[in-house]
């Protein structure tokens, strides 16, 4: 582990009112799915899950097929489809077009793979504006911080904090009812959607058999994104192709269930191509831009290329013990959670923070939640034994690998087991049947320590259960 | 016909530290009318291995444990992760050897969580116990999310004279043990087990059960450093009492 996540972690848990707020707002999300999902609201939920698994896996497994017939589609509407292979590609594509426009003003709906590339940098890097549109977007663009959750990214903030954030960045007096603060935002909002040029939506499907983006959403900003500006860009992931419009039908009803606890988002927008003739809204120009980022990298492996069947709805986030301890922030990347511990292995490289995948008590939490049935534990698991094969020796941590040999070996030399069990036992301090609190300076290192840090140890019983057996 | 036979696999925890909670599972087999026998070769499941990232040598301790149990008709084990270490991550160590693979799937039909073979091989909820006590439940993870065990032990418990249930809230939440990384990860396993530990001092109860020794282990020592009177007890040492 790098010590920088150690750090990070220390620091989240040390903030009482950060913990607070976490535990609150995820609390409040955690509860919602609950009841949307329970069998009299959704019966056939167990059901979905299962189908949107197959779908999502058959999509996959698919990809080229899916993506050529989305491609056609989107051609056939007037759009054009631009396959970039990272962020650079992405940013080059989206400067071209503002300098061959004249565009220099950009509005952004809320998109996770936009913060993966950071484009809002890049672009304003090259003297564009692009400015956030989604509430909590706006909010932690105006305070310079990345987002906390994939679905609520502003979920740490505080109505205290955002009244702050305001002020300094607004110049506006201060204002701690959100109601209010909404307003604030939407004054100034209205005005850049007025002026922008371009338009930068996500997307949370690419439906191949209509050539269609489909937005969800709650705050009507990705639709005046979409439509106001003469130039809508969606951004999206490879994966997020889905073959048919009907298969929405599965996605939609687990989609804003699993993330909020709505039975659907309050706007679900379908958008294929630029306006028509005879249209009056709409934008003269649409791009889908299909990213690939790192994931094809995933595509070969059989078993953990299901992290890529993620519809991005949070749930793992917000159900996770670990998440709710150590918040967003102390993730290594955009994507945070039980879901960010397994893509940002495998997008960034297993060495980007070799501790990540050993962050988890693997309850499994995560899978029970999950819309679309990721085995998260087991991918998890994967990946850890990934960074052991991909540690060099400098790098590795020599005491616990021959730490493991010695348990192999231990393990299945039963009479040596037996004897290094009772030394260990003789070894321990006896505080007369007591639970341990200290061992002798000289014990008081690594794995023991670490334990007693945090709590007491048992005492070694006189005799094992395999002594106690053999008299009985 | 002769009597019913079960291998105890006992854990090497319980084997080391807590001895008492595989003798009061014998006991409570053997008053159900159960020959109970220790094989001795036994060890360790090699999970602390496997969730490591050591596969190579969780594979060997796997193995070892195919050679100990291979001809045990059933086998008993009073963990959930043990036993959902054998019967769904064994598997997973031997893609590539489909003679262990095959030997995997025969062995693993045969691997019973304790409160599971007692309400669904034994087909038995009340074992005659008795405990005075006001007690919580706490869902160790692997065997609920890995097995499904969730009503087994409340059953059980149901049935013992003089013991009161009360459900903490949320009763399936982490304790934050999570094998080495209650030690790689101290500070924030120490604050999820504060999570847990609040939950439980919440229904007043006195006494902690659990079906995992590994969960009872961290709930005891956060409860112990705190100087809480609150104690621990497997289900094991629960369903033994008269």
């Amino acid at each position: 582990m790098s010590v920088e996540f150690d750090r990070k972690i220390h620091a989240t848990l040390a903030d009482t009112k950060l913990q607070l707020a976490i535990y609150a707002s995820t609390a409040r999300l955690k509860d919602g799915r609950l009841s949307s999902v329970a069998p009299q609201t959704l019966p056939d939920y167990q059901e979905l899950r299962t189908q949107a698994n197959a779908l999502k896996k058959h999509a996959l497994e698919n990809l080229d097929y899916y993506l050529e017939e989305f491609e056609r589609n989107v051609v056939a509407h007037g759009g054009k489809v631009v396959y970039c292979k990272d962020g650079t590609d992405v940013a080059d594509f989206v400067l071209a077009l503002a300098k061959e426009r004249g565009a220099r003003l950009i509005v952004k709906s809320k998109s996770m793979t936009t913060e993966e590339v950071d484009l809002n940098e890049r672009l304003e890097h090259h003297g564009l504006e692009s400015v956030e549109t989604d509430l909590g977007e706006y909010i932690l663009q105006l305070a310079h911080e990345k987002p906390y959750h994939i679905v609520a990214p502003a979920l740490h903030k505080t109505r205290y904090d955002v009244a702050e954030i305001f002020t300094h960045s607004l110049h506006v007096p201060s204002e701690t009812v959100p109601e209010k603060q909404t307003a604030i935002a939407r004054a100034v909002l209205r005005e850049k959607f007025l002026a922008a040029d371009i338009g930068i939506s996500g997307a949370n499907f690419l439906v191949a058999d209509a050539g269609a983006v489909v937005l969800i959403e709650n705050e009507g900003n990705a639709r005046l994104t979409t439509t106001a500006p003469r130039i809508h860009i969606a951004i999206a992931g490879i994966e997020k192709v889905i073959p048919r419009a009907q298969d929405l039908a599965t996605f939609l009803k687990l989609l804003a269930r699993s993330a909020t606890g709505q039975l659907l988002s309050v706007y679900t927008s379908f958008l294929a191509g630029p306006k028509r003739a005879g249209e009056i809204d709409g934008p003269e120009e649409f791009y889908v831009v299909l990213l690939d980022n790192g994931r094809t990298k995933l595509l070969p492996d059989r078993s953990k290329r299901q992290s890529l069947y993620c519809i991005r709805c949070g749930a793992c986030l917000n159900t996770c013990p670990v998440y709710r301890k150590i918040g967003g922030h102390s993730f290594p990347w955009v994507y945070s959670g039980p879901i960010g511990a397994i893509i940002t292995p495998q997008f960034m490289g297993v060495s980007h923070e070799p501790g990540l995948p050993f962050a988890s008590s693997l309850c499994g939490a995560c899978a029970e939640v999950c819309p679309v049935k990721i085995d998260i534990p087991k991918v998890l698991l994967e990946l850890r034994s990934d960074v052991k094969k991909s540690e060099t020796r400098e790098k590795q941590n020599r005491l616990e690998k021959v730490a493991f040999r010695v348990f192999a070996w231990v393990m299945t030399h039963p009479r040596w087991y037996e004897l290094a069990g009772r030394v260990a036992a003789a070894m321990a301090p006896s505080e007369d049947g007591g639970w341990i609190r200290t061992v002798p300076g000289i014990m008081n290192f690594g794995p023991l320590k670490a334990w007693l840090s945090q709590r007491d140890l048992p005492p070694p019983p006189p005799k094992s259960f395999r002594e106690l057996w053999r008299r009985r | 016909m002769g009597k019913k036979r079960v291998s105890l696999f006992v854990t090497c925890m319980v084997d080391q530290l807590f001895p008492k909670v595989g003798l009061a599972m014998a006991e409570v087999l053997e008053s159900l009318g159960y020959e109970v026998d220790f094989p001795e070769e036994q060890t360790c499941c090699g999970q602390p291995a496997f969730n490591s990232g050591y596969r190579g040598e969780a594979r060997t301790v796997a193995r070892h444990f195919l050679d100990t149990f291979e001809h045990a008709e059933a086998i008993v084990v009073p963990s959930g992760s043990c036993t959902a270490m054998v019967v769904h991550h064994f598997a997973e160590l031997f893609t590539k050897e489909p003679d262990t693979l095959a030997r995997v799937h025969a062995l693993e039909k045969r691997v019973w969580e304790f409160s599971t073979f007692l309400t669904q091989v034994a087909e038995v909820e009340d074992v005659g116990a008795r405990l005075d006590a006001v007690v919580t439940f706490h869902d160790g993870c692997h065997g609920l999310r890995e097995l499904g065990v969730k009503d087994a032990p409340r059953r059980l418990l149901a049935h013992v004279r003089g013991l009161e249930l009360r459900e903490m809230l949320p009763a399936e939440e982490c304790c934050g043990f999570g094998g080495t990384f209650a030690v790689k990860f101290a500070e924030l396993s120490g604050a999820m087990a504060q999570t847990k530990i609040e939950a439980i001092l919440r229904t007043g109860a006195q006494t902690v059960v659990s079906l995992d020794p590994s969960c009872l282990m961290q709930i005891q020592g956060v409860l112990a450093r705190a100087g809480s009177s609150v104690r621990t007890m497997h289900l094991a040492e629960v369903l033994a009492s008269r």
